[in-house]
């Protein structure tokens, strides 16, 4: 079964770009992740392949800028899987490897026609660039 | 099921002694299984199906795989049309905003045709599609959109003798290395070429050509065969010929890439009235 082609073309923009882009599926598993991405995420595609949603939500604890952990249900890519808007927030990510990081995430939905939602894009900009 | 090509070129018509062994016709394929008709665009291909004349049936079905002009400039002067007798059914794609009916009614209107879409005689019926699955007569056939600008289909026809695969105008390779696709999933069309008997598919570049041409919504050849050989096609065509490509330019390409590409699919490039049973 091939994936929409909005996806696909939404891969291959991915793939183009120097700047780290997550793409999930309606629910939020990770269909793809750029070079840019791996960085973030400290794991290759080429490794992982897709991975479900339990699976890559767990790589980062999610902190605002007093330490304070931020409800999942705050961050934007999820905010974005629920409501179908595109949302954008700075908050600081913490890897599994203890490494924290302040970022920007614009997250957006894919739809697709006819006004199909297929899924959504995830941008995350680090503060260093 | 049998399939005739009535028109292999791209972009424009392009008839001249340099073009007459393949053909200068735009896009037009006609498939014929048990008595029933499917006409896949409506290049100027069609007049070639015109002046066949087998078309007695009482209904023919059009398939038009997007709406840019050299996939319906043939549409006005299609015979049938003008039969009170005949039902033709038309399937292609809605744009985001626009209705078939619209979208096509922009030709079927002065300046660019001095006959409303009203004005047709025969009995017309309009089919949106997009990844859609229908029926017609002895045809299991799917859409669905692939690469090229604007709302664009290809098709892929099951009937019992085998499966045809007719993408005409696909830019698959867009941002993507070709040589690098490991999972066909995420690759556009992959759904509908999958182990098809044949696939006539959009190869209007050299290789070369296409480093000028990318975003322009088609392939080369290369990667044609490529896809083919991805997807475990048993037999391509080349098809939508560039313009500019001379039967003694697309003879020469043809001869390098089979020297090439000798054991992967096999392959020809398309020939304008030509006919392959499945």
């Amino acid at each position: 079964m091939a994936y929409p082609i909005e996806l696909i073309l939404s891969r291959q923009l991915a793939e183009c770009l120097d700047m780290p882009v997550f793409l999930t599926d309606t629910v939020g598993n990770l269909l793809f992740y750029n070079e840019p991405a791996e960085d973030i995420l400290g794991k290759r595609y080429e490794d992982t392949g897709e991975m479900a949603v339990d699976e890559w939500g767990t790589v980062f604890k999610n902190k605002d800028d007093g330490g304070n952990p931020i409800p999942s249900e705050e961050l934007p890519l999820v905010k974005t899987l629920l409501n179908r808007l595109p949302y954008h927030k700075t908050f600081w990510i913490e890897s599994l490897q203890g490494r924290a990081e302040r970022i920007s995430v614009t997250s957006y939905p894919i739809i697709g026609r006819p006004k199909t939602f297929l899924g959504a894009i995830a941008i995350f900009w680090r503060s260093s660039e | 099921m049998k399939i005739t090509l009535w028109g292999v070129r791209g972009s424009i018509p392009t008839t001249s002694p340099d073009t007459k062994e393949y053909g200068g016709n735009t896009s037009c394929v006609e498939v014929d299984a048990d008595g029933w008709l499917l006409v896949l665009d409506a290049g100027s291909g069609i007049q070639g199906l015109n002046r066949s004349l087998n078309v007695k049936n009482s209904r023919i079905d059009i398939l038009l795989t997007h709406l840019h002009m050299d996939h319906i400039q043939g549409l006005g002067f299609f015979g049938p049309l003008f039969n009170p007798a005949t039902e033709i059914h038309i399937w292609g794609p809605a744009g985001n905003s626009q209705s078939l009916r619209a979208r096509l009614g922009r030709y079927f209107s002065p300046p660019l045709f001095p006959v409303y879409f009203r004005n047709l005689t025969c009995k017309l019926i309009l089919h949106e599609i997009a990844k859609t699955s229908f029926t017609i007569g002895p045809f299991t056939i799917q859409s669905d959109y692939v690469i090229h600008p604007g709302p664009t289909v290809g098709f892929r026809i099951q009937h019992q003798r085998g499966v045809f695969t007719y993408i005409p105008d696909h830019e698959f390779a867009l941002g993507c290395n070709i040589n690098k696709v490991k999972d066909v999933q995420w690759l556009s069309g992959s759904e509908l070429a999958s182990g098809a008997d044949l696939l006539v598919h959009d190869a209007q570049y050299t290789s070369e050509e296409y480093q000028a041409k990318q975003g322009w919504g088609h392939s080369s050849m290369e990667d044609a065969i490529q896809f083919a050989g991805l997807n475990e096609v048993k037999r391509l065509l080349l098809f939508h010929h560039d313009p500019m490509h001379s039967d003694e330019r697309l003879r020469f390409i043809q001869n390098q890439l089979k020297e090439k590409h000798k054991a992967t699919v096999a392959f020809n490039m398309a020939v304008e009235g030509s006919a392959i049973e499945l």
